[in-house]
């Protein structure tokens, strides 16, 4: 059966003027306008990096208005990964790309442990020194922010500047 | 020195650093890694740290049990379990009105507790300078769960109604200068005339050391538990190190 799937995300005209169809990695879609770049930087993959990244940015779109959308060559990232971005743009959807086709498509899903993508706001905070050990932070319910779990500092606005 | 007393006097030993200097921190060192190697040394770890979340972390590094002394501005468990067992003493804890002075946002056994008075319905009011106020995050936990938080700017308001005034140090260097010191520690100093028309069983507490927060002439006063408060730390340490290595 000859599978007919869009490429990638690409589902509206302006965005595949914009952002070429990867053959094979992941699509992150419906990301906030104007988050793109936090979004690859809480996924680690900011400054150096071998990756292939085609980032659109306050693209129109019809449901959200303007959206962004990071394109992730050669590298499937997994759902534990992707949940981080949730945070900052809660009705993201990851789509991972096989050979031009969208094998699987999901949301993300706010995590309830937030592990080494985040700076304690606390600089007496044991993870602020040379410690081997990484943030970690205790994800409050009803969107009230982040917990330290080794200092107890919350972190209730700006979450993007403590990102790592 | 209260935890050497406690285990000297349950016939144990105990194997002391008391500076960074003293150990292998001074080469560089992680703590991680000095806890890890204390672990094969000693059957329970006792630590203060000036970093907060220190002993989370030399707990998750540890193979023995470890017992938080202070971490920092965090946390002071220990001390807080000695408070509740001197409140306990003079009358049961349940719904009472505790009144914290001093410096509630650096003071680590004010948060620890703070934390402890949640848990049995007490009503507590805070007296602390501006900017030395309960940290808001704790406070609004505490709100949460349910406890009632009355903020107040001057003892006076408050304490003929409460019954145990539980005050901490204002230290010195977090001020610009020392007049700024002096002017806000003198408005919280507490004296046998600021009792004089305080509940008949008022407990006064407070973790020591004391600089110029409680007037000397108040020891002798039947409201001053302080000293007895400090000795019930060796009792309560005891329980506590036999607990986690009984």
């Amino acid at each position: 059966m000859k599978h007919i799937a869009p490429a990638d995300t690409g589902d509206e005209e302006g965005e595949r003027l914009l952002i070429r169809r990867i053959k094979n990695g992941t699509v992150i879609d419906h990301i906030d306008g104007g988050e793109a770049l936090n979004v690859i930087k809480i996924l680690g993959i900011a400054g150096t990096t071998t990756e292939t990244l085609s980032i659109a940015t306050n693209v129109p779109s019809k449901n959200m208005g303007k959206k962004d959308i990071v394109k992730i060559s050669n590298r499937e990232l997994s759902k534990e990964e992707v949940d981080r971005i949730a945070l900052i743009t809660p009705r993201a959807t990851i789509n991972i790309i096989r050979n031009f086709r969208v094998c699987e498509k999901q949301g993300v899903e706010i995590p309830t442990l937030i592990v080494g993508s985040v700076r304690c706001p606390n600089p007496g905070c044991i993870t602020r020194t040379n410690e081997p050990i990484k943030s970690r932070f205790a994800v409050l319910p009803e969107g009230k922010g982040l917990r330290c779990t080794y200092c107890d500092s919350v972190i209730t606005k700006d979450l993007t500047s403590y990102i790592i | 020195m209260s935890f050497e007393s406690a285990m000297a006097r349950l016939g144990g030993s105990s194997i002391s650093v008391s500076s960074v200097e003293a150990c292998s921190m001074a080469k560089g060192e992680t703590l991680a890694d000095t806890i890890r190697v204390v672990s094969g040394y000693a059957d329970a770890i006792v630590i203060r740290h000036p970093k907060e979340g220190a002993a989370r972390l030399a707990a998750e590094f540890a193979t023995v049990p470890v017992i938080n002394a202070g971490d920092g501005a965090g946390q002071h468990p220990s001390q807080t379990l000695l408070d509740l067992y001197t409140i306990r003493q003079s009358m049961p804890i349940d719904g009472i009105d505790v009144a914290l002075v001093g410096d509630l946002r650096y003071g680590r056994t004010a948060h620890s507790l703070a934390s402890a008075l949640s848990l049995y319905g007490v009503r507590l009011h805070t007296i602390s300078p501006p900017g030395l106020e309960l940290p808001p995050s704790l406070a609004e936990g505490l709100m949460e769960k349910g406890m009632e938080i009355i903020n107040h700017t001057d003892i006076g308001e408050v304490i003929n109604d409460v019954d145990v005034l539980y005050v901490t140090r204002i230290q010195r260097e977090r001020f610009p200068d020392s007049t700024s010191y002096f002017n806000v520690a003198s408005s919280y100093r507490i004296t046998p005339e600021l009792l004089a028309g305080a509940k008949k069983h008022l407990v006064v507490l407070h973790p020591l050391p004391r600089v110029d927060e409680i007037d000397p002439r108040l020891d002798a006063s039947p409201h001053a538990r302080y000293f007895e408060q400090s000795k019930n730390g060796v009792p309560v340490r005891m329980a506590m190190l036999l607990d986690v290595m009984g």
